[in-house]
């Protein structure tokens, strides 16, 4: 069992015929997942090199009528983002995860206004982020497949790297993953730490969560209450920027905004008070999950 | 993005938010000379001399002077200008003051506190005012987190009037002060939206005694994602606010800051970074920036990235920690190995690589005949750089 996306995801490749698009939609298809379509407005009926038998077309709602695609994974540069994801909902597209760096907050802040108001049973992953993979069945994203393994754990990170990371070090402890979900580091995102916590809660494949945060913003303290509710499945954590520097953030205002939280050091004691352990240092952070199995 | 104070009520001006008259000045004979200026456009003798300096709490550390008279007001000039000024936000070597604004003083009779970002728990943008303004805000806002009042832009119909009129009832104006708000903030709002504006911190803002409301300070930041939308900021940028090394990171759109440590640093991906840097103070070193190379980073960029930690003379050995995902690890290789080649290797390079084409990127590594120490994952790395950094040896 997994969350999100696995044998019967059927995934559209927005702005596949891009080098970025094109490289990790092939990483996909080499990993297995069902890649039915690619997405180019204006490059309909071409072919993409590496990727001739996906067909390509100029619309999202082609690609979800000819060849039944669910989840989209969007490429498109920033500028051209926010319509793309507002495309894929308007298509009727179930899960969409946007891989985009640098979308301006404004367009995701008015993009996330639409999908709360208009389609709220659309699930949405990212922007900014490294996608999502459930090990053996499906990749979206641009991970590097081949340090994931199939099990019990999920992960629902923050931050790219490091969910390679604890991916990394949980497979060569042998912990494999059921659903490795990064959510991206924007201020303006989709799913979040809670909304994710929530599907590995209910998921029967999911006998333990690993748990990455970042300095600044308070989801991650959302996230201690969150589970000390309603997660009873050993869970783990790390955050990173415990070292950061102060004064390198946003005035006072920052600060403000979330009643004075944001430290590594108020969301480490945050976790723990929720009774999760958290790893000392980004390097022992599988050590950790596997010392409360 | 930041720019400074004086750019800022420019922004204003255009956008109609009532501020204070001014003039800037990058000289010490341009300042004396806007003294007459701003008095005969004021139709008053008070000046305010402010430093321009893209840190905040200048008034504690003497970079701002209200000047009664003209002679208090040359005397101000020749001080702060050219000053090592210290705030709290400087750090201790503080900022060299190389330019200045004369502004008009004001009969002020009340201060507040404005600010404008994005609430991140609900992803709308939020106008905060509190009536304790001038003060030490952050402080406010710990202690007595009631007195900070919040209205959420709503992104389907903006800002709206009421909102406005709700701020200035719970903040005491009195009417006609109000509608003078309801004007300044219909402004304010519009300024944030079209200029893609990540912050706007008012503080204070004030009501004068004639029954006017003016920002009589304007910090802005941009949302770096959106400056291709304005290209005419590029012309506020001041190089004398920017690190060498973090400009030229600048061009390569590549994320740095400079910190005090001697161990260069170059990571892919923010969290990994910062994690990093996390893993060598665990290991008693001390990294000498933050460097994320990004997603999608051609060889030329890491080429870049790399001569950016190899021109700090504090650097004293270097780790690159890459997991690759986006970022193919023979890309590295090729950005480090040409690197090298143009600008030479004078200190202990520790590399860790792991993910995409990594067996790739090790034999390119280890096929270049670089002196490289090899490391097997981050800890490893770090350990290793720390010692090369404590041993003087590799």
């Amino acid at each position: 069992m997994s969350v999100l996306v696995g044998f019967g995801t059927r995934l559209v490749v927005q702005g596949m015929s891009g080098s970025t698009g094109a490289f990790h939609a092939k990483g996909a298809v080499d990993y297995g997942t069902k890649v039915v379509a690619g997405v180019t407005p204006g490059k309909g009926g071409t072919k993409v090199a590496g990727l001739e038998q996906i067909p390509m077309y100029d619309t999202v709602d082609e690609a979800v009528q000819k060849q039944g695609a669910n989840t989209s994974v969007i490429f498109v540069p920033p500028p051209f983002a926010a319509d793309a994801i507002l495309e894929a909902a308007a298509a009727g597209i179930e899960l969409i995860i946007t891989i985009t760096e640098g979308i301006p907050v404004r367009d995701m802040v008015r993009v996330k206004a639409v999908l709360d108001r208009d389609y709220p049973y659309v699930q949405t992953v990212g922007p900014n982020c490294p996608g999502v993979i459930t090990p053996g069945q499906c990749k979206i994203g641009i991970m590097p497949g081949y340090i994931h393994k199939p099990g019990g754990v999920g992960v629902v990170s923050r931050s790219g790297t490091l969910t390679y990371e604890i991916v990394h070090q949980l497979s060569t402890l042998g912990l494999g993953q059921s659903t490795a979900i990064g959510i991206g580091g924007d201020p303006v995102k989709g799913m979040d730490f809670i909304d994710a916590l929530a599907l590995f809660a209910e998921d029967p494949g999911t006998s333990s969560i690993f748990m990455i945060g970042e300095i600044g913003g308070d989801s991650e303290e959302r996230a201690a209450q969150f589970i000390k509710e309603n997660v009873t499945k050993p869970v783990a954590a790390f955050i990173g920027g415990q070292t950061a520097p102060p004064g390198k953030r946003m005035g006072h205002a920052g600060a403000i905004i979330s009643g004075g939280k944001g430290a590594a050091a108020d969301k480490i004691a945050a976790l723990q008070a929720a009774g999760i352990k958290v790893s000392p240092t980004p390097a022992e952070m599988g050590k950790t999950l596997a010392s409360i199995l | 993005m930041k720019i400074h104070e004086y750019q800022g009520k420019e922004l204003f001006r255009k956008y109609g938010v009532p501020v204070p008259f001014g003039i800037p000045a990058l000289t010490v004979e341009d300042a004396l000379a806007a003294i007459p200026r701003v008095q005969k456009e004021s139709g008053g003798e008070v000046v305010v001399v402010k430093a321009q300096i893209h840190a905040g709490g200048r008034g504690k550390g003497g970079g701002v002077k209200v000047a009664k008279t003209t002679k208090d007001a040359e005397a101000a000039v020749e001080q702060i200008f050219g000053m090592q000024l210290v705030t709290p936000q400087t750090g201790p070597e503080g900022k060299k003051v190389q330019r200045l604004f004369i502004e008009q003083g004001l009969g002020i009779k009340k201060e507040y506190y404005l600010g404008m970002l994005l609430d991140r728990a609900v992803g709308r943008v939020t106008v905060m005012a509190s009536a304790e303004g001038g003060m030490d805000i952050e402080e406010v806002a710990a202690t007595h987190p009631e007195k900070i009042l919040k209205e959420q832009v709503n992104p389907a119909v903006g800002w709206q009037d009421y909102q406005a009129r709700r701020l200035g009832k719970k903040l005491g104006l009195g009417g006609p002060a109000t509608n003078e708000l309801v004007k300044f903030l219909r402004a304010l709002t519009r300024c944030y939206e079209d200029m893609d504006c990540s912050l706007l911190e008012i503080n204070p803002l004030v009501e004068t005694t004639d029954g006017k409301v003016l920002a009589l300070d304007a910090k802005i930041n941009f949302d770096d994602n959106a400056l291709y939308r304005h290209p005419e900021l590029a012309e506020w940028r001041d190089p004398n606010e920017e690190d060498p090394q973090e400009t030229e990171a600048k061009k390569w759109d590549l994320s740095y800051i400079a910190l005090e440590g001697n161990i260069g640093c170059m990571v892919n991906g923010a969290g990994l970074a910062m994690s990093t840097m996390d893993i060598i103070k665990f290991y008693g070193g001390q990294p000498a920036n933050f460097l994320d190379v990004g997603g999608g980073a051609t060889a030329e960029k890491v080429t870049a990235a790399f001569k950016i930690i190899t021109t700090d003379p504090a650097v004293k050995a270097i780790f690159v920690n890459i997991f690759g995902g986006i970022m193919k690890c023979d890309t590295i290789a090729t950005g480090i190995i040409t690197a090298v080649k143009e600008v030479g290797l004078a200190v202990p390079l520790v590399v860790r690589l792991e993910g995409t084409n990594v067996e790739l990127g090790k034999k390119m590594l280890a096929d270049s005949g670089l002196d490289i120490v090899a490391a097997a994952d981050m800890a490893d790395g770090a350990q290793k750089a720390v010692a090369a950094v404590k041993g003087g040896a590799k």
